[in-house]
C-alpha cells in the first residue's frame, strides 16, 4: 500500500535526520544526507503520483500506535492528501539535489544538515496526518526544525530577531489551531478527523473554527495581516530552505486551511467564501506593494510569497462561495484555479530562491543595488531565473498563466452569485488580482533587471562565476516543469480532477482528450486557450521574422560604446537602480498604502555639502496591529516586573491569596 | 481540406495585418500632419523606413547580452501572433480559439515584459528611465484593459472576442450604460498602451518625459525596425479590438466563402480609416500631460472599467 511506503519513507528521513548529527562533521556527511534525502523525496514523490493518478487504488489509512494511548496516531491518504504529498515531495526533491551543490558552501553544517530531512519529514507528516493530535503534533515539528534552519545563521545582523518572530507568530498560530480542533471535536472529545466528520459542528461553532481556522494556518501561509515574520524569517534561511519554506512550507499551510474548511467543517457558508476571497485579494496586493519596495533579492521573493497565497486564496474563497449556493460546477473551477496555482507557485517559486541562492554563492550578496550585469557572469542561472520570473509574472506561454487565467473565468461566472454583498465584493477581488498581476510584472522586471543585466555594481558583481552543476540541473528541471505545465495544462487540470471531485462534488470537463490539447473550462463557446498551439505559432513567427532578416537584411552587428543620447557616462552608478525604477510606483501607492514620504536636503547655493535624499516608509499594518500588542506586552511585563522585588512577607501574603482565590473558586464551581 | 483551408484564411489575416500595420500608422501620422497644414510624408514613409532599417548594421553596446539580441525578435512574434487572434475581417478563424482576450492581454504583457527587460540590458540611465515608466503605465492599464474585458465578457457570456463580437452583432444586447463606460476605459488604455498623446509622444526623442523611445534609444538596425514594426501592430490591434467589439458591423463569419471575406476587408479598412482619422484628431486637439498625471488618468480608465463591470455584477441576474 502506498500510504505504508510513504511511512517507511518519512521514517527513513527521520532516521537521517539522526545520523546527520555525527555525520555533519564529516566532509561526507553533507552530499550523504542531501543524497539520501534526495533517495527518500524522489520515493515519496513517485508514490504519491501513482496514488494520485492511479483513481483511488492506492488510496487508505492507518493506525499506528503511537502518540495518545486512547487515540494512536491515525494516517490517511486520500486525492487531497495525495496532491499536496506531491507538491512537498517534488519541493523536497528539488531542495536536496540543489544542496548536493549548494550545501559545500555551508560554514556550520552542524546547524542545518540534522533539521533539514526532519522538516522534510514534518512537512509529510502534517499532510497524512488524519486526527487532530498527529496533525498537531506534526505541524509543530514542522515549525519548530524550520524555525531551526532560520536560526541556521543566528549571528547574521536581523536573523535572530526573525527567528524570534517567527516563533511568536508559529505559537500563535498553532494555538488558534489547537482551539479550533477543540471545538471541532466537541466535548466528547472525538479528535479522529473521520470522527469530526461524522459529526459536523453547529453553525456558531463553525463559524468560529473558520476563523481560528484561518488564523492559524494562515499565520503559517503568511495572510495578511498575519504574514509580518515571512519575508524576514524565509530569507534568513539557507536558500535551499528559503525555497522549501515559501514554496512549500506555505503550501502545507493551505493545505490545513484546505482539510478544516473544506473537508471537516462540511457544507460552507457564503460569508466564509467571502471573507477568504477578500483577505486573499487584500494579501495579493499588499504583498506585491511591498515586493516592489525591497531590494534584499530574497526578501523581495518572499513578499512574493505572500502575493500568491493571496491568489490561492481568492480561489478558494470563490470556491467556498459557488459551493454554499449550489453551484459546483463552478466551485470546482475555482478550486482547480487555487490547487494548480499551489502547484505553479511551489515550482516557480523554489526555482526562483535556487536562483537567488546561486547569486548568493556567486557574489555574497542579496542586496541588489550592489548586482547587476550577472548574465555576462551567470548566463544559465540567468536564463533560468528569467524563465521563473516570466512564469510568476503570469506570462503566457509559462505555468503561472494558467492558474490566473483559471481564477479570471471562475471570477467571470460569479454574477449568478445570489448574495448582494458578493456581487459587490467579487468585481473588487477582480480588480484587485488584475492589479498584482500587472504589478508582480513590474516587480519581476524590476528584479531580473536590476540583478542580472545592466553592468555590475559592485566588484564582487563583476567577478561573480556560475554555480555547480547540481544546482544548475536542478533549476533547468524546475524551469522546464514551468514551461511544460504552461503549453500542456490539460493534463494537470486532470491529474487534479479526484482532488476537486472529492471537495467541490464536481470536476472540470476532462481536457486532456480535447483537441490539439486546448483548454476548456466550461464551454468552447465561453473560453478556451491553447498553450501549446500558442507557443508554436509564437516560436514558428519568431523563426520566420529571424529567417527572413537573416535572408534578406544586413547580419553585420558591431560592438561599441553605449549611445545613451550622446550622453555615456562610463560609471555604473548611473544606471537606474532599484530604488529608482520603483519610485514611480512607489509614488503612485506608496503614499497611501506605506505612508512613504520623500525628504531632500538641498543645501543652499555655494555650499559644497551633499544634496541628500531620505525616503521614510511606514508599514501600516505593524502600526495598527503588532504595535499595540508588542507595547501592551512590554508594559505589563513592566508592571509585574516588580513582583520580583518583594519582602518574603509579601510574597507569604501572595501565595496565601492564590491559595484561598483557587480554593473559592473551586467551592463555587461544584 | 477544410482545416487546410481555413489555416490558409488565418494567414491571409497574418500577412493582412503585417502588411497593414506601417500603412496605418502612416496614415494617422499623415492626417495629424494636414490638419496641422503640413504637407506630412507620404503614406509609405514607414515601410521605406523599415526597408532601411532592415539594411543597416546592428550597433550594439558593449554591455548588451543576448537578452537585448533576442528580444526585438520574440517582441515582434508576440504582438504579431496577439493581432493575428484579434477578428480583423472575420470571425471565429482557426487559431482564435488558441486564446481569448484576456490571453491577449497577457501576450502583450509577455512582449512589455521583454521590452522592458531590454531597457535596462545596457545599462543607461535612458533606457532604466523608459522600462521604469513603461512598467508604471502598465501596472495600471493592464488591469483598466483587464476591468474592461471583463464588462465585455459578462455582456457576451464568453471571453473569445470572436464571440463577443457575434454576441455585439446581434440586436438582443442592446445600448448599455456598461457598454459606453467600457468604450470609454479601452480608448484610454489603448492611448496609454501605444504611447500617443497625451500619454507619451511617438514623435520625440531626448524629451524628459518620453517613455517608449526612452526604452528603445540603444537600438539600431534590424532590431529597431522589429521593434517599430511590433509598435505598429500593437496599435493596429487596439483599433481592431475596438471595431471589431464595439462596431461588429460587416464582419465576415468563418466559412462564409471569399466574397464575404472580401466584405469583410472592405469594411475593416473603412473602420480602420474612420478610427485613424479620430485618433489623429484627437491626438491634435489635446496636449501632452505630465508623467505623473498619468496614473490619474488611466486611474479614471480603472475606475471607468470597474464601474461597467459592476453595473454589470449587479444587473445580470443568474
Amino acid at each position: 500500500m502506498a500510504l505504508a511506503g510513504l511511512l517507511w519513507c518519512i521514517g527513513a528521513l527521520l532516521a537521517i535526520s539522526v545520523a546527520a548529527i555525527p555525520a555533519a562533521r564529516h566532509r561526507w556527511g553533507t552530499p550523504a544526507v542531501y543524497g539520501s534525502a534526495l533517495c527518500a523525496s524522489t520515493i515519496g514523490l513517485g508514490l504519491a503520483l501513482a496514488s494520485l493518478l492511479g483513481g483511488g487504488a492506492l488510496l487508505g489509512a492507518l493506525t499506528l500506535p503511537v502518540g495518545l494511548p486512547w487515540l494512536g496516531a491515525h494516517f490517511r491518504l486520500d486525492a487531497l492528501a495525495a496532491f499536496f504529498l506531491v507538491v512537498v515531495n517534488l519541493g523536497a526533491a528539488g531542495a536536496s539535489l540543489y544542496g548536493l551543490g549548494y550545501g559545500s558552501h555551508e560554514e556550520a553544517p552542524g546547524r542545518v544538515l540534522p533539521f533539514f530531512p526532519a522538516f522534510l519529514a514534518g512537512m509529510n507528516l502534517v499532510v497524512l496526518a488524519d486526527d487532530a493530535f498527529t496533525f498537531l503534533f506534526t505541524w509543530e515539528l514542522m515549525s519548530l526544525t524550520s524555525w531551526a534552519l532560520v536560526m541556521a545563521h543566528h549571528r547574521r545582523p536581523g536573523n535572530a530577531a526573525a527567528g524570534y518572530l517567527y516563533l511568536i507568530m508559529a505559537s500563535f498560530g498553532t494555538l488558534a489551531l489547537l482551539l479550533a480542533f477543540g471545538l471541532l471535536a466537541g466535548p466528547a472529545g472525538g479528535y479522529a478527523f473521520a470522527a469530526i466528520r461524522a459529526a459536523p459542528p453547529a453553525p456558531g461553532v463553525a463559524a468560529a473554527v473558520l476563523v481560528l481556522a484561518l488564523i492559524g494556518a494562515g499565520s503559517k501561509a503568511g495572510l495578511v495581516p498575519l504574514h509580518v515574520w515571512l519575508p524576514l524569517a524565509h530569507p534568513a534561511a539557507p536558500s535551499h530552505v528559503s525555497a522549501l519554506m515559501s514554496g512549500v512550507m506555505t503550501k502545507v499551510a493551505v493545505y490545513g486551511a484546505v482539510r478544516i474548511v473544506f473537508d471537516l467543517l462540511g457544507v460552507p457558508t457564503w460569508w466564509a467564501g467571502a471573507l477568504v476571497a477578500l483577505l486573499g485579494g487584500v494579501t495579493a496586493v499588499m504583498g506585491v506593494l511591498h515586493a516592489l519596495m525591497e531590494h534584499d533579492l530574497k526578501r523581495l521573493l518572499a513578499y512574493h510569497t505572500v502575493e500568491n497565497i493571496g491568489i490561492i486564496f481568492i480561489g478558494l474563497g470563490l470556491a467556498l462561495a459557488f459551493g454554499a449556493n449550489g453551484m459546483r460546477a463552478a466551485a470546482a473551477l475555482a478550486l482547480t484555479a487555487a490547487l494548480l496555482h499551489v502547484f505553479n507557485h511551489s515550482v516557480f517559486k523554489s526555482l526562483l530562491f535556487f536562483g537567488s541562492g546561486a547569486v548568493l554563492t556567486a557574489t555574497g550578496e542579496r542586496d541588489m543595488e550592489r548586482l547587476g550585469g550577472l548574465i555576462h557572469r551567470m548566463p544559465l542561472t540567468a536564463f533560468v531565473f528569467l524563465v521563473g520570473s516570466a512564469a510568476i509574472s503570469a506570462l503566457p506561454p509559462f505555468n503561472g498563466f494558467v492558474s490566473e487565467w483559471l481564477t479570471f473565468q471562475a471570477i467571470l461566472v460569479s454574477p449568478a452569485l445570489p448574495q448582494w454583498l458578493l456581487k459587490f465584493l467579487v468585481p473588487a477581488i477582480g480588480a484587485l488580482l488584475a492589479l498584482s498581476a500587472a504589478l508582480a510584472a513590474a516587480c519581476f522586471v524590476k528584479a531580473f533587471g536590476v540583478t542580472f543585466l545592466g553592468r555590475p555594481r559592485s566588484d564582487a558583481a563583476r567577478q561573480a562565476v556560475e554555480t555547480d552543476r547540481w544546482s544548475l540541473a536542478t533549476m533547468l528541471i524546475l524551469a522546464a516543469l514551468c514551461l511544460v505545465a504552461g503549453i500542456l495544462p490539460g493534463y494537470f487540470i486532470d491529474a487534479l480532477a479526484p482532488v476537486v471531485r472529492a471537495l467541490a462534488g464536481a470536476q472540470l470537463p476532462r481536457q486532456g482528450e480535447l483537441d490539439w490539447l486546448t483548454i476548456v473550462p466550461v464551454a468552447q463557446s465561453r473560453s478556451s486557450y491553447n498553450g501549446l498551439l500558442l507557443f508554436l505559432i509564437i516560436a514558428f513567427a519568431a523563426g520566420l521574422g529571424a529567417e527572413a532578416i537573416h535572408r534578406w537584411a544586413s547580419g553585420v552587428s558591431r560592438r561599441s560604446a553605449p549611445w545613451d543620447c550622446g550622453f555615456p557616462d562610463a560609471s555604473p552608478a548611473t544606471q537606474y537602480t532599484a530604488g529608482s525604477f520603483s519610485q514611480p510606483i512607489r509614488r503612485v501607492f506608496g503614499s497611501v498604502v506605506f505612508r512613504a514620504r520623500e525628504e531632500v536636503n538641498m543645501p543652499p547655493p555655494g555650499d559644497l555639502r551633499a544634496a541628500q535624499m531620505h525616503v521614510r516608509m511606514r508599514d501600516v499594518l505593524w502600526d495598527a496591529f503588532y504595535a499595540p500588542v508588542a507595547g501592551l506586552v512590554s508594559y505589563v511585563a513592566d508592571r509585574l516586573n516588580k513582583v520580583q522585588f518583594l519582602s518574603i512577607r509579601a510574597y507569604l501574603t501572595l501565595v496565601f491569596g492564590a491559595l484561598v482565590t483557587l480554593l473559592t473558586v473551586l467551592a463555587v464551581w461544584r | 481540406m477544410a482545416i487546410g483551408l481555413q489555416l490558409l484564411v488565418q494567414i491571409c489575416q497574418m500577412a493582412l495585418v503585417l502588411a497593414l500595420a506601417p500603412l496605418f500608422a502612416g496614415y494617422v501620422r499623415k492626417v495629424k500632419a494636414h490638419l496641422l497644414r503640413r504637407q506630412g510624408p507620404p503614406l509609405a514613409q514607414h515601410y521605406r523606413e523599415l526597408l532601411r532599417l532592415l539594411r543597416k548594421d546592428v550597433v550594439l553596446a558593449d554591455s548588451a547580452s543576448w537578452v537585448f539580441r533576442v528580444a526585438p525578435y520574440l517582441i515582434f512574434a508576440t504582438t504579431w501572433v496577439a493581432v493575428s487572434l484579434v477578428p480583423t475581417f472575420a470571425i471565429g478563424l482557426i487559431f482564435s480559439y488558441a486564446a481569448d482576450v484576456i490571453a491577449i492581454v497577457a501576450l502583450l504583457g509577455s512582449a512589455r515584459f521583454m521590452l522592458a527587460l531590454a531597457g535596462l540590458d545596457v545599462g543607461t540611465s535612458f533606457g532604466g528611465i523608459g522600462s521604469s515608466r513603461e512598467m508604471l503605465i502598465a501596472s495600471l492599464a493592464e488591469p483598466a484593459m483587464l476591468m474592461v474585458v471583463f464588462t465585455l465578457s459578462l455582456l457576451a457570456g464568453s471571453t473569445q472576442l470572436s464571440s463577443i463580437a457575434a454576441s455585439m452583432q446581434a440586436s438582443d444586447v442592446g445600448l448599455r450604460f456598461s457598454i459606453a463606460l467600457a468604450l470609454i476605459g479601452l480608448v484610454m488604455v489603448a492611448l496609454a498602451e501605444n504611447a500617443r498623446i497625451p500619454i507619451d509622444n511617438p514623435a520625440t526623442h531626448l524629451e524628459l518625459t518620453m517613455v517608449h523611445e526612452a526604452m528603445i534609444l540603444e537600438y539600431s538596425g534590424r532590431h529597431l525596425a522589429l521593434i517599430e514594426a511590433a509598435a505598429y501592430l500593437k496599435l493596429l490591434l487596439y483599433v481592431s479590438v475596438i471595431a471589431c467589439v464595439f462596431f461588429p458591423w460587416g464582419i465576415a463569419i468563418s466559412g462564409q466563402g471569399p466574397a464575404a471575406y472580401f466584405a469583410g476587408i472592405g469594411v475593416y479598412l473603412l473602420k480602420l480609416a474612420a478610427g485613424g482619422f479620430l485618433l489623429a484628431v484627437f491626438e491634435t486637439a489635446i496636449a501632452k500631460m505630465r508623467v505623473f498625471r498619468v496614473p490619474d488618468f488611466l486611474g479614471a480608465a480603472l475606475m471607468l472599467g470597474f464601474l461597467a463591470t459592476l453595473l454589470l455584477f449587479v444587473t445580470l441576474a443568474g
